[in-house]
């Protein structure tokens, strides 16, 4: 591991700027950064980004792994509950589908000019993760480590070498992929 | 370089490119691509200029502390990559209502200001609560194959399809 690169601080900070450049410049050239794309998506009539998103995954899942076993990263799942996750996660689905962003997204949607991701969105998410840390403690208290199943992976969880999940993920995205391709959501 | 001119690429050549450049953050910082806690620590530090440094003091600024690092760089930079990208491409453009907002509520910019800002307060909260965002968990988090990614990414496309629907079909 590249690990005296990881602690110098403003490298890193310089290495960030990039990958943000590079994931940005994707982001726009994919389309996604434009809220009809986005809600093409949620309204289940454009399909651009979940075809995105998985075959990020797929690339990721196999590099990472890779990277894994030949020793050059190390993993950092996030941890979970059903308390966090779920109900966090349908409460930030309300705000996905009515801003039509999503935080990186958003970003990108203010680099090709569109002022309501500046004014609306931006200042929308900041609010909210404002409000979200003034709650945090009660809300760490009662609902947040409801149902906690921590900082845990599929592999983990089967108690399974990674490739055994792998394999089938991997063809499952592809699958998917050519169904899609084929109209099989749209139906058309 | 007519690649780099090009309006729109195809979403595998986007994908697998997210996918690479997340293994190059691992490799390089040992991070992996995410965005919202970057909000969080704007949202300190903007609160930080109001009422001062005992913001600090807050137990969730205590965990994200509101300060310029690696996951902030990198949001600002996907403002400027989306940014060169549009430009290059020539489709950078000031635009006040997105045309499909148009289409159903009209182009009046308070109206998309509202929604938009209402969608964010939703989007901000319901982030941290989950523990992350579409690129965080809905990317990143799956990649790695984390129980709580692909929960959180299920609970993400559910309730933004439900909600979009509901708009788009039902309430217009």
């Amino acid at each position: 591991m590249l690990t005296v690169l990881h602690t110098r601080k403003r490298v890193q900070l310089i290495i960030g700027l990039f990958i943000g450049i590079t994931f940005g410049f994707l982001l726009h050239k994919g389309g996604v950064t434009r809220y009809d794309v986005i809600m093409g998506q949620l309204l289940l009539k454009d399909f651009t980004m979940v075809k995105i998103m998985l075959s990020a995954i797929l690339t990721g899942m196999m590099g990472v792994y890779l990277l894994k076993d030949v020793g050059l990263v190390t993993l950092h799942s996030k941890p979970g509950s059903f308390g966090a996750t779920v109900v966090g996660g349908l409460i930030f689905g309300v705000g996905f589908g009515i801003l039509g962003y999503c935080p990186g997204t958003l970003a990108g949607a203010i680099g090709q000019g569109s002022l309501d991701a500046l004014f609306g969105g931006v200042v929308g998410i900041l609010i909210g993760a404002g409000l979200f840390a003034e709650w945090y403690p009660q809300l760490d208290t009662y609902i947040l480590h409801k149902g906690d199943f921590g900082e845990i992976t599929w592999p983990q969880l089967l108690k399974v070498n990674p490739w055994i999940i792998i394999v089938p993920v991997a063809l499952g995205i592809v699958a998917l992929l050519w169904w899609i391709e084929s109209g099989g959501f749209v139906g058309s | 370089m007519d690649w780099l001119r090009m309006e729109q690429w195809s979403p595998y050549v986007v994908g697998v490119g997210i996918g690479v450049l997340n293994c190059i953050a691992f490799l390089l910082s040992d991070r992996h691509i995410g965005c919202s806690t970057a909000f969080t620590r704007t949202s300190g530090m903007v609160e930080r200029l109001f009422r001062g440094s005992k913001v600090e003091e807050k137990p969730y600024y205590k965990k994200f502390a509101p300060a310029i690092e690696w996951e902030w760089m990198l949001v600002v930079g996907v403002g400027l990559g989306a940014f060169f990208s549009a430009m290059i491409s020539g489709q950078f453009h000031l635009s006040w209502v997105p045309s499909l907002w148009a289409k159903a509520f009209g182009n009046n910019f308070l109206v998309r200001f509202s929604g938009a800002l209402i969608g964010g307060i939703l989007m901000g909260i319901g982030a941290r609560w989950a523990g992350g965002c579409t690129s965080g968990h809905g990317i990143s988090g799956t990649m790695q194959l984390a129980v709580s990614s692909w929960l959180a990414a299920l609970c993400f496309f559910v309730s933004g399809v439900t909600t979009a629907m509901l708009i788009f079909k039902v309430l217009i």
